[in-house]
């Protein structure tokens, strides 16, 4: 799995509540069986003027001069700033998918919808959460000043700004140590097979009924 | 010591070992899968090598992008005319065929919404963990089942372990007291639930849902409920058991028989929260105050009883939401004020994994018989959650009743919930729908989404605007 261990990059900065998984890549691209190429589509249905199809080349289509990720100071940026509830809706992976084929390596806002949080982590990028006065604080910094990075060590659980002061952040061990190291989770788990199978097999004779498919 | 949730216990009872860094090893029952969320999870299993744990385990179907239309569906997969769709659905099919996963078919006459066809089999049971690469498992909580979405990496994760790495959630209790007025439904008092705690207001917790009122729903009804606990924020939505879930699994093609019934009832019967559990969270809501909801914006907390105007950004509280209420009503083309009945729709939907089973279409029905389709409306679907429901609604003279009053009558899966296939809306169109989720551009590019129960949605069918269910007379 992919790592993550530091990011010292540009901020764009996306004054939206709620934004939702829909808004991050729409549900026509989820016909692909890959998992690349979400890049281009990544907030689609705002960063375009017409409506995105599948395996459609985006270099010719109208672009929204209004959505920031458009405006020039902001290309190549690699750090999201959000608000509230990032991530709601479906459980989509594209959408971590999308964010990190474009070339998103950490999003900060003041709160993540549950399943969008474990699917970012899945996928290494990194997700922090700040108070809601520091998001708006950062939001008003980046968008006073062109060029405006962050560089986020997660070792240390450090933000520097611009001005070399630091804002702390916290964030669990487990999902700590499994974005530093990039573990495959399923091996890590296969280390308890004895365990899981101990577990199946009184699961099984205290609840027969799960185990029987029958009717098929 | 304090007695348990009923999550406690179903979590407790699954727990295969707690982990050193403070999450849990989870053991999965059950595990659906869809042809959208889980290609790249075969395919992982592929590149590494791996089997799935138990095969039995699992049950797939294709829902989210199969077209609708008799036509098309009447040649199986062949059929499917969009070809990025087409081998979508086929990948699904050689996978569980690769990797002995049963699966229904999309020809199969017990096809249909991932999350109707599992209840409806007996496939789904209570005390079940059951997950799904799909957010809306919640539903499968009606039974007192864990049940959640999970995201790709997870299914691979799960079809490789039979587990999960989890965070133990914390307890809420939301419970509905007394009893709900004449033509509210279950879908009403969800919205209403949502409107009240927000789209966050559930996140980092298992909600509990309770109360006379939610006592008193169907299974079908709390189904409803469950599955929109997501829209809350909650991942999983919970029911305790009762006679009525019992009645309802028993005899259904998966469920146990004979002694081994009479064994799972009897463990069946504990899946309740004791009366001294703690939950972390109490949100209570009085039946008698809910009236039918209908949403005004972009997010499923964005709603207002039918009685009601479109709300003024104002009032909104802090700057972020009222930001929020600003984009919502200019992507909803709607002025503040505006009341909620003057709403003038475009095309109406009833369907999806909410409201699709056989009693939305009969409460569909009840409204729509004997009338007509409104001028204004270009359009009304309804299609059916699965095979058989369809099946019951056609033996039961429902499609009839449908058709007769211009709307269509389709054949199962998601449709225009997500709009992946052919049935969307068009750019600025206002539609009635049935489904969970009115995020911009969910139904279609611009388009513009007002969830309701199938009664409401029949109700605007007729009138080609929202109306007071509560105030029609049924034929
Ligand atoms: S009906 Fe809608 S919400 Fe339900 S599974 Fe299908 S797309 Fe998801």
């Amino acid at each position: 799995m992919k790592k993550f261990i530091e990011e010292d990059g540009l901020v764009m900065p996306l004054d939206r509540a709620n934004v939702d998984t829909d808004y991050i890549i729409p549900k026509q691209f989820l016909k692909s069986i890959k998992r690349t190429g979400f890049g281009k589509n990544l907030f689609d249905e705002a960063r375009y003027l017409d409506k995105g199809l599948p395996d459609q080349d985006c270099a010719g289509r109208p672009v929204n001069p209004d959505f920031v990720m458009n405006q020039p100071r902001y290309q190549g940026a690699t750090i999201l700033l959000a608000r509230v509830n990032f991530g709601c809706g479906s459980s989509r992976e594209h959408a971590p998918w999308a964010l990190d084929d474009y070339g998103f390596r950490c999003i900060i806002a003041p709160s993540y919808a549950d399943i969008f949080f474990n699917n970012c982590i899945k996928n290494g990028i990194l997700l922090i959460v700040l108070d809601e006065k520091i998001v708006d604080e950062l939001f008003r910094e980046t968008e006073a000043t062109e060029g405006y990075r962050l560089a986020v060590d997660l070792n240390a659980q450090t933000i520097t700004k611009p001005d070399g002061s630091e804002i702390g952040f916290d964030i669990e061990d487990s999902r700590k140590n499994v974005l530093l190291n990039g573990l495959d989770d399923i091996s890590l788990t296969l280390q308890n097979k004895e365990e899981i199978l101990g577990f199946e097999k009184q699961w099984q004779e205290q609840s027969p009924w799960l185990f029987k498919t029958i009717g098929t | 010591m304090a007695g348990k949730t009923l999550y406690d216990k179903l979590w407790d009872s699954h727990l295969v070992k707690n982990l050193d860094d403070g999450t849990s090893l989870i053991y999965i029952d059950l595990h659906f899968l869809h042809e959208v969320t889980s290609p790249q999870a075969f395919e992982g299993l592929r590149l590494s090598g791996r089997k799935p744990w138990r095969s039995d385990a699992n049950l797939a179907t294709p829902d989210h992008n199969v077209p609708t239309t008799p036509d098309e569906r009447s040649q199986g997969v062949e059929g499917i005319l969009d070809p990025v769709s087409k081998i979508q659905v086929k990948s699904l099919d050689s996978n569980c065929d690769e990797f002995g996963i049963s699966e229904f078919q999309i020809d199969d006459p017990r096809h249909g919404i991932v999350h109707v066809i599992g209840p409806e089999q007996g496939r789904t049971l209570p005390g079940m963990t059951i997950v799904c690469g799909d957010s809306h498992t919640s539903t499968h909580g009606a039974l007192g089942s864990l049940a959640h979405g999970i995201g790709t990496s997870e299914v691979e994760h799960v079809l490789a372990t039979q587990c999960l790495v989890q965070k133990k959630a914390k307890n809420m209790l939301v419970s509905v007291n007394g009893q709900l007025n004449p033509g509210v439904t279950a879908k009403d008092v969800v919205l209403a639930i949502i409107g009240k705690i927000g789209t966050a207001g559930g996140t980092g917790y298992t909600i509990e849902f309770g109360g006379q009122a939610i006592r008193s729903l169907s299974v079908e009804g709390r189904m409803t409920v469950c599955n929109m606990a997501i829209e809350a924020g909650a991942r999983a939505g919970l029911v305790a058991v009762d006679e009525m879930t019992i009645e309802y699994v028993k005899g259904r093609p998966f469920a146990p028989t004979g002694d081994t019934l009479e064994k799972a009832v009897a463990a069946w019967k504990g899946l309740v929260s004791d009366s001294d559990a703690k939950f972390e969270a109490v949100v209570e809501l009085d039946a008698a105050d809910i009236v039918p909801q209908v949403s005004w914006g972009t997010s499923p907390e964005m709603v207002a009883p039918v009685t009601g105007n479109v709300p003024d950004p104002a009032t909104a509280g802090n700057e972020t939401k009222q930001n929020n209420y600003l984009q919502a009503l200019k992507y909803m083309g709607l002025e503040a004020g505006t009341p909620i009945q003057s709403i003038k729709l475009d095309r109406v939907f009833i369907g999806s994994c909410t409201n699709s089973r056989i009693e939305d279409l009969r409460a569909a029905a009840a409204v729509v018989k004997g009338r007509k389709v409104a001028d204004n409306i270009k359009e009304a679907l309804v299609v059916p959650g699965s095979g058989l429901v369809k099946k019951q609604a056609e033996e039961e003279g429902l499609d009839r009743i449908f058709t007769e009053a211009g709307l269509q009558w389709r054949e199962p899966g998601c449709s225009m919930c997500l709009a992946m296939n052919a049935d969307q809306l068009g750019e600025g169109e206002h539609c009635a729908s049935t489904s969970n989720r009115n995020f911009e551009g969910r139904q279609g590019f611009g388009g513009r989404t007002h969830l309701v129960s199938p009664a409401m949605a029949a109700a605007a069918a007729v009138h080609g605007h929202f109306v007071d269910v509560r105030e029609l007379e049924l034929n």
